[in-house]
């Protein structure tokens, strides 16, 4: 129990801090183009008899650097891309999975994630990919913030935004890679958007964005083990639903709804 | 002594099939005043982002500030070039303020690892001043209008401490006050800060009036050049935009087409 409570804190910091790039981005099939690949490549693995870790953190790359491109010479809608690609990697993944012999509950476990199951060298994992994340966000800050605002800004000030994209986009697949196990292909998606999305409801600084993001991340996977281990049901489901909670919550209580009172008071929030 | 700040030569770009600009040649002196016109597609984006180093060169040269346009050397160079495009959408709840964006104008000059300090934000104030935007410093980004935002993509424009001062379409979908206001702004910060500009419309009633030299551009081609008197005549704009052109010379605004 005490690992679970460690990856939910680890694995919630990581995905939900890189949900904000989801958000703010406007590409929320990222994260599901991402996870449908890192399944995909596990399964890879576990057919062909190696590291199923190495064959989803290589598929998630191949995955960012296919959108990459794309998203950056703007041939396609990003939305268009990441659909292809995301239809392309469950396909992929279950063609997989049917050619593995034997049984498959290895995948299934994928699939649905097990964070009660995760090992120490699971959780060393998790916690390089939380401090790096949360390392290059706070030294690269200025610059992640002007891509996100606008690339071409970014770009025209003489930052060097194209690199930053490529950035967040590996970043996003070192995170969904490394919390495949815990939480799941399948669920991952809802613990990178909804903690980011319920974040975005409540402020308008993106540092204090950032900040509440991983505070929702962290409390959804705490809440979701909580009620898991209470009433022994699916930890990864538990904390998707919690996570889906915080977000209702936020978007009730937003006070982004009124944004016709912004436009009469000025806002006055710290830099 | 006037120098030469902007030289390009021969200049070919093209996106994927199609030619943006077929061989385009223009000198732009320190301190000029340039007003590029034409219609849609007549490749004016093209050109400044080949003075930014952002347009990729299939042939032709480029010397901007001093410094040979390569593949490499844009980053450097565009931290002298202040861009103005026109008014995007911005979502209204991105989680930023104004005076956040404006200090983004400040990030390319502060290089890697470095953070903002109190003279940035010295700088941001004064120039939020000069656009005549202190009162909303503080609102959220999204939330301003149109003409508001220009002020304010103005203001990091020169946050930047810009040598060049490039403006594309900054008054595209803007209302008549606040196209006519942005237009004396740009003309204002021109003289004071003794910049060199850039200024590129498709829409006649944009040209700022007193624009030191017009540029016409067509096709990918630039058709003529020269002051605006001898330039801006009925026959020329008509034969520009493929279409009967009377013009009105206004004090206030400049060419009015009628």
């Amino acid at each position: 129990m005490q690992n679970a409570i460690l990856s939910a804190f680890l694995g919630g910091i990581a995905c939900s801090t890189v949900g904000v790039f989801v958000v703010l981005m406007h590409m929320p099939f990222i994260g599901v183009a991402m996870s449908h690949a890192a399944f995909a490549g596990a399964l890879l693995g576990m057919w062909l008899g190696f590291n199923p870790l190495v064959g989803a953190f290589a598929f998630s790359l191949l995955a960012a650097a296919v959108i990459g491109p794309l998203a950056d010479r703007g041939e396609l809608s990003p939305e268009t891309s990441l659909g292809v690609i995301f239809s392309l990697m469950l396909g992929i993944a279950f063609l997989f999975m049917g050619l593995m012999p034997g049984t498959k509950s290895g995948a299934l476990e994928l699939l649905w994630g097990s964070i009660l199951a995760n090992t120490r060298s699971d959780i060393i994992l998790l916690a390089v990919v939380a401090v790096v994340v949360v390392g290059l966000i706070l030294i690269f800050f200025k610059e992640i913030q002007a891509t996100i605002f606008n690339r071409n800004m970014a770009l025209s000030v003489g930052l060097p935004a194209t690199l930053i994209l490529y950035g967040i986009l590996f970043l996003t697949g070192a995170t969904v890679t490394t919390s495949l196990r815990s939480i799941g292909g399948l669920l991952i998606f809802s613990l990178i958007l909804n903690p980011a999305a319920a974040a975005y409801q409540l402020t308008y600084s993106m540092k204090r964005m950032f900040l509440l993001s991983a505070v929702f991340g962290v409390l959804s996977g705490w809440i979701g083990l909580l009620f898991s281990y209470l009433f022994d049901i699916p930890s990864g489901a538990t904390i998707v639903v919690t996570s889906s909670i915080i977000f209702m919550v936020a978007a009730i209580f937003s006070p982004k709804r009124k944004v016709k009172a912004w436009q009469v008071k000025p806002v006055m929030e710290g830099q | 002594m006037a120098t030469t700040v902007i030289n390009i030569e021969d200049a070919v770009v093209s996106y994927r099939e199609d030619i943006a600009l077929r061989g385009v040649s223009l000198k732009v002196e320190s301190g000029e005043f340039v007003g590029i016109i034409g219609p849609n597609g007549a490749g004016k984006t093209t050109l400044l982002t080949v003075v930014n180093g952002l347009g990729k060169l299939l042939s032709g040269r480029v010397r901007v500030l001093g410094n040979s346009l390569s593949r490499g050397n844009g980053h450097s160079l565009r931290k002298k070039v202040g861009y103005v495009a026109q008014v995007e959408n911005i979502d209204p709840r991105m989680p930023m303020h104004v005076r956040e964006v404006v200090m983004i104008g400040r990030y390319g000059v502060l290089g890697l690892f470095r953070r903002p300090r109190k003279h940035d934000w010295e700088i941001v104030d004064e120039m939020l001043e000069l656009v005549g935007m202190t009162h909303l410093a503080r609102r959220p980004i999204g939330h301003l209008s149109g003409g508001e935002q220009q002020r304010v993509a103005i203001a990091r424009c020169l946050s930047q401490e810009p040598k060049l001062f490039l403006l594309d379409e900054p008054t595209a979908s803007l209302d008549w006050k606040a196209k006519t206001d942005i237009l004396e702004l740009v003309r204002q910060i021109h003289d004071s800060r003794q910049l060199t500009t850039l200024f590129v419309t498709h829409d006649l009633s944009a040209l700022p009036i007193a624009c030191d030299r017009v540029v016409l551009m067509k096709e990918g081609l630039i058709k003529s050049e020269g002051s605006p008197g001898e330039l801006l005549t009925d026959e020329n704009l008509s034969e520009l935009y493929d279409m009967p052109i009377s013009a009105v010379q206004n004090r206030r605004r400049g060419v009015i087409p009628t």
